[in-house]
């Protein structure tokens, strides 16, 4: 597998449980692009979980194909395709009894890394998710919070430079404020590293924040849309999607653009409007409007400099 | 003592000139006479007390953790393994030593074979408490990352189940510290010969009886001591707890 990012397709995957009626994961067909971040949503018993777990085996196919980079993942050694797959899941599930470079230096040992290169490693990637590494690698997982611990098994999920990473609700189990902070550092990252990625949540909001599309399942297992966050908010193939996405979905989708995105009317003097920076959300413009009772802005650049004056309707159009 | 007395005339017994008057009044400890039968009473006695000890609870170790494997690996069998050990360790012990005798004969076999079977009850228990034990999460996020079931085995689950472990071993080893003390009822070896020679005498030899218990109930201390040092040094990362 190359270890940049790599492709991944589901093409008409099928997991029937043995013994239970109905698929969990029913003819599940798309495509990620490499690089991109696949957010896997919607309610339970829509079995984003499971289709997640097929890809790296942990749960087996009942029919139909997954490929990473056209190879199908039925082709690899099963141990080998987890090693190259970085996995993050909920609770964690670092070893209590490693240290934090044990931990992270879990899967470079499996694959005979030497001790030189696996300590460099870990020390670049302390420091990538914003831990100390001079301090931290010598402790134990029980020393550190519930977001450290996050960050640890992000950076053993990474360790070995995957290709693909499959995340299983990473923030479910962290406090809002550290899930925002966590989220934001997160993408920081991607934007750095470029991996494709899977990313399990049952949250709409972190699922139209983290991902570059967005897959909504439907119970048994059924995908009910694929698309951009954009897309998906602003047209919704059927109700479900449109209910699951929920009423407030208009603003959602305001809070996707910024003003810099819009056709701005010529800025005629300092005529007294409120200025806002052109990276502003359009959504946090339009909030700002209703609470100042104002009915246009001043867009300005980053040196402060008027771009140009953007009215309520054009941030409504 | 009585046969001293009678050959009075006789060459004079060097000791029986030395004995104190703690010993005439059969005191509850006299230094006097525990300096002087150190060497060829208690400390034989303490040794052999130890070898019993550590051959038990490592055969025992050994037996528990290979039935451990089994009952670990494949759960079916462990309800079985676990009522059978339950079974071994109800049988009263002076019984086990009784039957075993006209078999094994007067040998330390005859000791350590119920000393062994004692153990596996603690020991097996808590083995499979401690491998069973590990976290979900943690057993996934292994599986996940592409360890066999081998590599989980020994890089994780064995050294998680180590405290329990551990504190299997800690039981056992004071209790068959205590249960070999019993033993000496039938087979004259360890800690319980001293003492089970000093009920025998006429008024009990206190001296010779208490000093012995000290000695069985020090050791005990010792050795659970010593595995609990070095359960804290097996497992760092749980003293953070």
């Amino acid at each position: 597998m190359p270890t940049q990012a790599a492709e991944l397709v589901f093409d008409e995957a099928t997991k029937v449980y043995p013994g239970r009626e109905g698929a969990a994961v029913d003819h599940l067909s798309l495509t990620v692009p490499a690089g991109e971040i696949c957010v896997l949503v919607g309610p339970s018993g829509g079995g984003k979980t499971t289709a997640l777990k097929l890809v790296n085996r942990l749960i087996p196919l009942t029919s139909g194909y997954i490929r990473i980079d056209g190879r199908q993942i039925g082709d690899y050694d099963v141990t080998e395709l987890r090693r190259s797959i970085g996995y993050v899941i909920q609770q964690v599930g670092l070893f209590p009894h490693m240290t934090i470079e044990g931990n992270i230096g879990t899967v470079p040992r499996l694959l005979g890394w030497d001790r030189k290169r696996i300590r460099e490693r870990t020390g670049e990637l302390l420091e990538l998710v914003g831990l100390d590494p001079d301090k931290d690698r010598r402790r134990f997982p029980a020393e550190l919070s519930g977001g450290q611990r996050q960050r640890v098994g992000l950076a053993r999920a990474l360790a070995a430079n995957p290709a693909l990473m499959l995340m299983d609700e990473p923030f479910g189990a962290i406090d809002p404020i550290v899930r925002t902070r966590l989220q934001d550092e997160f993408l920081r990252l991607q934007h750095e590293l470029r991996k494709t990625v899977v990313f399990v949540t049952h949250d709409v909001d972190e699922a139209i924040k983290v991902g570059d599309r967005i897959a909504i399942l439907r119970e048994g297992g059924r995908l009910a849309q694929y698309d951009t966050p954009q897309r998906i908010l602003e047209h919704p193939e059927d109700e479900f999607v449109a209910d699951f996405v929920g009423r407030d979905r208009a603003l959602k989708a305001l809070a996707l653009r910024t003003l810099g995105e819009l056709e701005l009317s010529p800025a005629g003097g300092d005529d007294g409007l409120p200025r806002l920076p052109a990276d502003t959300s359009l959504r946090d413009a339009l909030a700002l409007l209703i609470a100042e009772r104002r009915a246009a802005l001043l867009v300005v650049g980053a040196d402060g400099s008027p771009l140009g004056i953007a009215t309520r309707e054009d941030l409504l159009t | 003592m009585s046969g001293w007395l009678v050959g009075g005339g006789g060459p004079v017994i060097p000791s029986f000139g030395h004995a104190s008057k703690c010993l005439k009044n059969n005191g509850w400890f006299c230094t006097g006479w525990v300096h002087e039968h150190w060497g060829d009473t208690l400390q034989p006695a303490l040794v052999q007390h130890v070898k019993l000890t550590v051959i038990a609870v490592g055969i025992g170790f050994v037996i528990a953790f290979l039935l451990a494997l089994v009952g670990f690996r494949w759960h079916v069998f462990d309800g079985p393994i676990g009522a059978f050990s339950d079974v071994l360790y109800a049988l009263p012990s002076i019984a086990l030593f009784q039957l075993l005798l006209p078999v094994t004969g007067i040998t330390t076999t005859t000791i350590l074979i119920p000393l062994i079977a004692y153990t596996l009850f603690v020991l097996y228990r808590n083995i499979v408490a401690g491998l069973n034990g590990v976290p979900a999460d943690v057993l996934e996020s292994a599986r996940g990352m592409g360890l066999t079931r081998g590599q989980t085995f020994f890089r994780v689950e064995l050294p998680l189940a180590v405290p329990a472990i551990m504190g299997g071993l800690r039981v056992a080893t004071v209790a068959t510290i205590s249960i070999a003390t019993v033993a000496a009822f039938l087979i004259h070896y360890g800690l319980g010969a001293p003492i089970f020679d000093a009920l025998g005498m006429p008024d009990i030899f206190r001296t010779e009886l208490v000093a012995a218990s000290a000695l069985a109930i020090l050791l005990a201390l010792a050795a659970d001591t010593l595995l609990a040092l070095l359960q804290r040094a097996l497992t760092p990362w749980n003293r953070i707890r």
